[in-house]
């Protein structure tokens, strides 16, 4: 298929960026989005252009690193992936698509469709761990009884990989999926119990310290997270921070 | 505690207790303004109990307008911060893929229930005002009427089509206000319930229900004198 491609040019986190235009030819349909963008990016090589600055590392939907905004959405059209897993069968020959990077404040663009998501490492730093020894003398996790419920609700929330789709599509760039969810991960189980007070409350200081907007439960970061990760969590996170604070 | 409310989460959960209380302020307004369709009578009687009643005039009164000014400044507080969380929008954004019109909007439909607030206000609440706290009349009634003045007032209000007009459009505002923000409260004090289909169902009767019934009493009013 031939397309054309609006894409975010930005030289670096100092320069104003645009849209630039590109045409892409013979694009195969079982082309991953990436394998489509690299494409373009040996035509631009071979011209002598500079190419598209894109994140990508595992290509396989788990680092959570590709982050682009394709036709309004994050991640582009299709449900439940991430751009690796993104599909050109989402498209049709002709297509003009559209191609920005995520859009938040505590998400600054460094150049073309690369954006910093250090933000959420500052997050995950102010209290999404346990604290446990780990020296040899770790109790068995067996050992430790978890009703299957909590285990599998847990588990859901861990399965967030941090790539931010959340703060993109949110109308308010918040980022209260993505801490919702390494806040349930240790509020449903035992081992987290111990700084759960402290966690919530130093992980929603350090996300309002880093300019996220406010949620405002439209539900669309639950609708285009590639893990699913249920608003069910903000609901936890709400509520753990209600318990914390009385 | 003065700390939570601080948060981003504690404004939420302020948000949403403000509008629980709004809720069910409109809930006791509308079983009130509903009588004057079945028992003007009635009507009078409750109106004037709830005009003259010290409890009602000196507590509640004053809860509600904090309660109403304090969603409105927050509203626009809690907006303007978002604004401020994404400086530079998106070229193409497909909101309608992931939420309802509803749900991204709330702050339109917010300011036209303001601007229907104001003329509310401007049509009873500074007249009421006007006759008990500065004229000093508790009397609840007027010369050439018999008995109270409440019914006579609300349906000389519906007389004209324009203000009926304005009416039945706010509260076509109202109902799409609270279809995203009745169950968008529930969520925000913490209960997954809210995305439960009871809950659902509970708030989709009760967005459109209440506005419709206000709706059928201007329109009847105004057909009907």
């Amino acid at each position: 298929m031939n397309l054309t491609l609006k894409i975010w040019r930005q030289k670096d986190s100092n320069t104003k960026g645009q849209m630039v235009d590109y045409k892409v030819t013979d694009i195969s349909e079982h082309m991953s989005f990436l394998e489509m963008m690299d494409v373009l990016n040996e035509q631009l090589v071979s011209s002598g252009e500079d190419p598209v600055a894109f994140d990508h590392d595992c290509r396989e939907g788990i680092c959570g690193m590709c982050s682009m905004y394709i036709n309004g959405e994050a991640h582009g059209p299709d449900r439940g992936v991430t751009t690796c897993q993104l599909h050109m069968r989402m498209f049709k020959d002709g297509d003009t698509i559209t191609i920005e990077p995520f859009r938040a404040t505590a998400f600054p663009v460094l150049k073309d469709l690369v954006v910093d998501r250090s933000a959420f490492d500052r997050i995950q730093h102010a209290g999404g761990y346990i604290s446990v020894n780990t020296s040899g003398n770790t109790q068995d996790a067996n050992a430790i009884p978890i009703s299957k419920h909590a285990a599998d609700e847990a588990m859901d929330a861990a399965t967030c990989i941090g790539c931010g789709a959340c703060v993109a599509t949110c109308k308010n760039s918040s980022a209260m999926l993505f801490v919702g969810a390494k806040v349930s991960q240790y509020a449903l189980l035992p081992q987290g119990q111990v700084e759960a007070a402290d966690r919530v409350r130093n992980m929603v200081a350090q996300m309002d310290l880093e300019g996220f907007g406010n949620c405002t439960n439209t539900g669309a970061c639950e609708i285009e997270c590639p893990k699913g990760i249920s608003l069910d969590n903000i609901a936890r996170m709400n509520r753990e921070l209600m318990k914390a604070s009385i | 505690m003065g700390g939570f409310f601080k948060s981003s989460i504690g404004r939420k959960v302020a948000m949403a207790l403000s509008a629980f209380f709004l809720m069910f302020f409109l809930l006791q307004h509308f079983s009130i303004n509903i009588l004057s369709v079945f028992n003007p009578d009635l009507f009078n009687e409750v109106s004037h109990f709830m005009g003259t009643n010290p409890l009602i005039q000196f507590v509640l009164q004053p809860v509600l307008i904090f309660g109403v000014v304090f969603h409105f400044v927050m509203g626009f507080v809690l907006e303007i911060k978002n604004k401020k969380a994404r400086k530079v929008a998106y070229v193409k954004n497909n909101g309608a893929a992931n939420s309802t019109w509803m749900s991204r909007n709330m702050i339109y439909s917010g300011v036209a229930i303001l601007a229907f607030i104001v003329l509310h206000f401007i049509d009873f609440w500074f007249p009421e005002i006007n006759t008990k706290f500065i004229k000093g009349d508790w009397s609840g009634t007027i010369e050439g009427v018999e008995g109270f003045r409440y019914y006579e007032e609300l349906t000389h209000k519906f007389v004209s089509p324009i203000r009926v007009g304005a009416y039945v459009l706010a509260f076509v505002f109202l109902a799409l206000h609270l279809l995203h923000g009745f169950t968008s409260a529930f969520q925000s004090m913490g209960a997954t319930a809210g995305r439960k289909k009871t809950l659902q169902n509970i708030g989709k009767a009760y967005s459109i229900i209440i506005p419709l019934g206000f709706i059928f009493i201007a329109l009847y009013h105004h057909f009907n004198h």
